[in-house]
């Protein structure tokens, strides 16, 4: 058999070694978890969509670099108006939508109408409901005017949801995307895998890959022989869990554990006794040991939280001392609450793997206070309608994965059922805002709001495990938003 | 023979309607939305609602069910929630790929349940039969998904002979598209055949103790011939209803080894539409499989007729 073995690698070798002649391959084959159900990023919040596009195919006036920083993109530059409420934005001048037409202000013009219309589907219609109007200036530049001024507009134009389509290819996206990215689409055999190929005259700095292909693999366990036998490069977002070890210690591949958008939360329903009372949170948070429920459902490698906000972002506060893991302060806050013998209550939990193994250590640590939960596994259809529909729920686990969302808290009829006018009030100031430090200084006291209000059971921030060839370059360490940035991966000589 | 057949289409036609009200009620009482799955957690209510018009999925229950059933009599299964493609497209591409798999893993599992069940029919109580039975025990207690991935470490990962998964299309050759099936097809194929040995030994010995075979013995013919003429022939209908059943098994049960594989399969596009309330691809191709089964029972039954006489001239 061994010999066999040699015989084999050697033909391999002299295969691969007349073929490349050398030089640097030029393809890449990414395996992927879950599949998009469709193309459009523009009607459809799953982060598969953008997982495979953004950046990639489609481009907005700006976009989100690796850091979470704004950068522009079809926009080369922009003015903003003293009030804070007119946007003029120039466009970059050569670029061409992948079917050939030119791209002009008409397409922007088009793209915010459609995404703020009335028959919009779009996800994140809230991101363009600030938007008063939209007016072509000429070809080369557009005049965006806000009903208020709103510190984060550039920001939330970067969104795979915002980004820019033509109108005669724009109902046929979800089948056949064209942008005006590096990468065109090439084909979709579905269940099985998406290409996508360099675009023909791209505007823009060129890209060292040829061809991309984004496999579907649902198993981990099956990722992992998929990348040993060479078949995936890379596993940009690997399930958390055992299987990781398996490629840890294998010098042909690298490990990258950055950090994600996904503030991963014990959710609780604020207005339904007894967690109407602060009382009763105080005490939960005060049971939460962070360290034990990271180690165990996500094998080390999540940062803990004290609030609703990602660590890596400049106006992050380390709250998680608020509340410090203390059960004899827990018990004790309990009695005041007059529950001094605890209480039962129900844990939901949607089938991903962080809330089913946290939920577990999280009903332990709430029993040494007696607290008793009764744990319940949903689907997430099923976890989508109960829990966040129609807020049928007492405790839940669940990563909010959307960056800079701090502002949920401040929705009206959200599922948490919070309602703090001085919270609120912060959230507003914040949108008038635009100067960064002072912005910065708003992020802040919002979250010490929702640390000394103990809204939810803050855990930890989901970390992002990729897994690829050691000689690949440029592909993202964290994930700032969803998505998988081809445009400056290339293979090492 | 005619009336036989006439009353078998009928209780199919019979079964494939009642199958259809109970699959479609059943999917109705599963909670979740899936215009809400479609939009996430940052969308408003309004537009949950907008959408769930725009899907026709606001229409009153009788009238969504009239329009989906008259669509399944002329093959025309709807649009799909998720993909708003053609639900009869996605099977059709799932289908090219399920059932020459299912094809294959059956062929390759009688290929060698038969003769093995006739090798140790032939030594009842003996070594040979010792052995081959308990490797079948072997093959019908070890769990198909971890002998799939034992498969693909060595086949795949070590030896490098063929992919660790993945289905490239018939587009892309006849070869490289078998080759794909080649693992997943020996994976199922295999348990699959310690069943029907077993089946196929058990029903042969029961043959073999019938008065037909020591005369056919005594009249000097020799047991290999005895063995193919009058025992497997008259041993066959057990084994048939088995093959059937594991031919509809094969066709719809494959999710774990589509996974394991990761192909793009009917088991997997099921299983992805359960998890997004695509309701109306969970119900057609469902059906779809009703169909199947319902067609392959048809066949089974039609076959005992061949392989037994006097199943054709009774009734």
């Amino acid at each position: 058999m061994t010999q066999w073995k040699t015989i084999l690698a050697a033909a391999a070798l002299a295969l691969a070694s007349s073929t490349a002649a050398m030089a640097a391959r030029t393809d890449l084959v990414l395996g992927m978890p879950l599949e998009p159900p469709h193309l459009d990023p523009t009607a459809g919040a799953a982060a598969a969509i953008d997982e495979v596009l953004y950046a990639n195919v489609f481009e907005g006036l700006t976009r989100i670099g690796s850091r979470g920083e704004v950068l522009p993109d079809l926009a080369e530059s922009w003015t903003v108006s003293d009030d804070g409420k007119t946007y003029t934005f120039k466009l970059r001048a050569g670029v061409k939508f992948h079917d050939g037409s030119n791209f002009e202000a008409s397409d922007v013009k088009f793209s915010l109408d459609r995404a703020r219309g009335e028959a919009s589907v779009n996800a994140q219609k809230g991101l363009f409901a600030p938007i008063d109007n939209v007016e072509v200036v000429d070809p080369a530049t557009i005049k965006v005017t806000l009903k208020n001024p709103l510190g984060s507009f550039l920001y939330n134009l970067g969104w795979g949801d915002a980004v820019i389509v033509a109108p005669e290819t724009a109902e046929t996206n979800k089948e056949k995307p064209v942008g005006t990215g590096p990468f065109k689409f090439q084909n979709w055999a579905k269940g099985s895998a998406i290409t996508l190929v360099k675009a023909d005259a791209y505007w823009g700095d060129p890209v060292a890959l040829d061809k991309a292909e984004f496999r579907i693999i649902p198993d981990a366990a099956a990722a992992i022989p998929a990348l040993l036998s060479g078949d995936v490069q890379a596993l940009p977002n690997f399930a958390l869990g055992d299987a990781l070890a398996q490629v840890k210690a294998d010098p042909r591949f690298k490990v990258v554990i950055g950090t994600t958008e996904g503030e991963t939360v014990l959710s609780t329903n604020n207005k339904r006794p007894p967690f109407d009372n602060l009382k009763v949170r105080q005490a939960i948070a005060h049971a939460l040991d962070r360290k034990a429920l990271i180690d165990g459902a996500t094998g080390g490698l999540g940062t803990p939280i004290g609030s609703h906000f990602a660590p890596h972002n400049p106006a992050y506060v380390d709250l998680t001392g608020t509340y410090p893991h203390d059960i004899a302060k827990a018990k004790e806050l309990l009695k005041e609450a007059g529950l001094p013998d605890g209480f039962k209550a129900t844990l939901k939990l949607p089938p991903v793997g962080y809330a089913r193994q946290g939920g577990e250590i999280v009903a332990s640590q709430l029993r040494e206070i007696g607290i008793d939960l009764q744990i319940i596994p949903v689907e997430w259809a099923d976890w989508l309608k109960q829990v966040f529909t129609d807020k049928d729920y007492d405790l839940s686990i669940v990563s909010h994965t959307e960056p800079n969302d701090i502002d949920i808290y401040a929705r009206k009829d959200y599922y948490f059922n919070y309602d703090n006018p001085a919270f609120n009030k912060v959230i507003d100031e914040l949108n008038l805002t635009s100067d960064e430090a002072k912005r910065s200084e708003l992020y802040k006291q919002a979250q010490k709001i929702l640390a000394d209000d103990a809204v939810n059971g803050f855990l930890f921030e989901l970390p992002k495990v990729g897994i690829w060839d050691a000689k690949v370059e440029g592909l993202w360490e964290n994930s700032p938003i969803q998505a998988n940035d081809l445009t400056k991966v290339k293979w090492a000589d | 023979m005619t009336a036989y057949l006439l009353k078998r289409l009928l209780i199919g036609a019979a079964t494939l309607v009642v199958a259809s009200v109970v699959v479609f009620l059943m999917l109705e009482v599963v909670p979740g939305d899936p215009a809400r799955v479609m939009l996430g957690m940052n969308a408003s209510e309004a537009q949950v609602e907008l959408l769930r018009d725009q899907m026709g999925l606001n229409q009153p229950l009788i009238v969504r069910y009239l329009d989906w059933a008259r669509g399944l009599l002329s093959l025309d299964f709807g649009k799909s929630y998720t993909y708003s493609v053609p639900v009869i497209d996605l099977i059709r591409e799932r289908i090219v790929v399920s059932f020459p798999l299912a094809v294959i893993a059956l062929a390759l599992s009688t290929l060698i349940a038969i003769p093995v069940g006739l090798f140790a029919a032939a030594r009842r109580g003996r070594a040979g039969d010792t052995a081959a039975m308990a490797v079948a025990q072997i093959g019908v207690a070890m769990p198909n998904f971890w002998f799939a991935l034992l498969l693909v470490y060595v086949f795949a990962v070590w030896l490098r002979l063929v992919p660790a998964g993945g289905f490239p299309g018939w587009g892309a050759g006849a070869w490289p598209a078998l080759k794909a099936l080649i693992l997943p097809a020996v994976a199922l194929a295999l348990p699959q055949a310690a069943i029907l040995a077993r089946v196929t030994r058990a029903a042969l010995v029961e043959v073999l103790g019938e008065d037909y075979i020591r005369t056919a013995r005594a009249k000097g013919m020799p047991m290999r011939a005895v063995m193919w003429r009058h025992a497997l022939r008259n041993a066959m209908i057990p084994v048939l209803t088995i093959m059937g059943l594991q031919f509809a098994f094969l066709l719809a049960g494959t999710i774990i080894i589509e996974n394991v594989f990761y192909l793009p399969g009917l088991g997997r596009l099921v299983f992805q539409a359960i998890t997004q309330r695509d309701l109306i691809v969970v119900e057609s191709v469902v059906m779809l499989l009703v169909a199947a089964v319902v067609t392959v029972n048809l066949l089974v039954d039609l076959s005992y007729a061949l392989v037994d006489p006097r199943l054709r001239t009774r009734q």
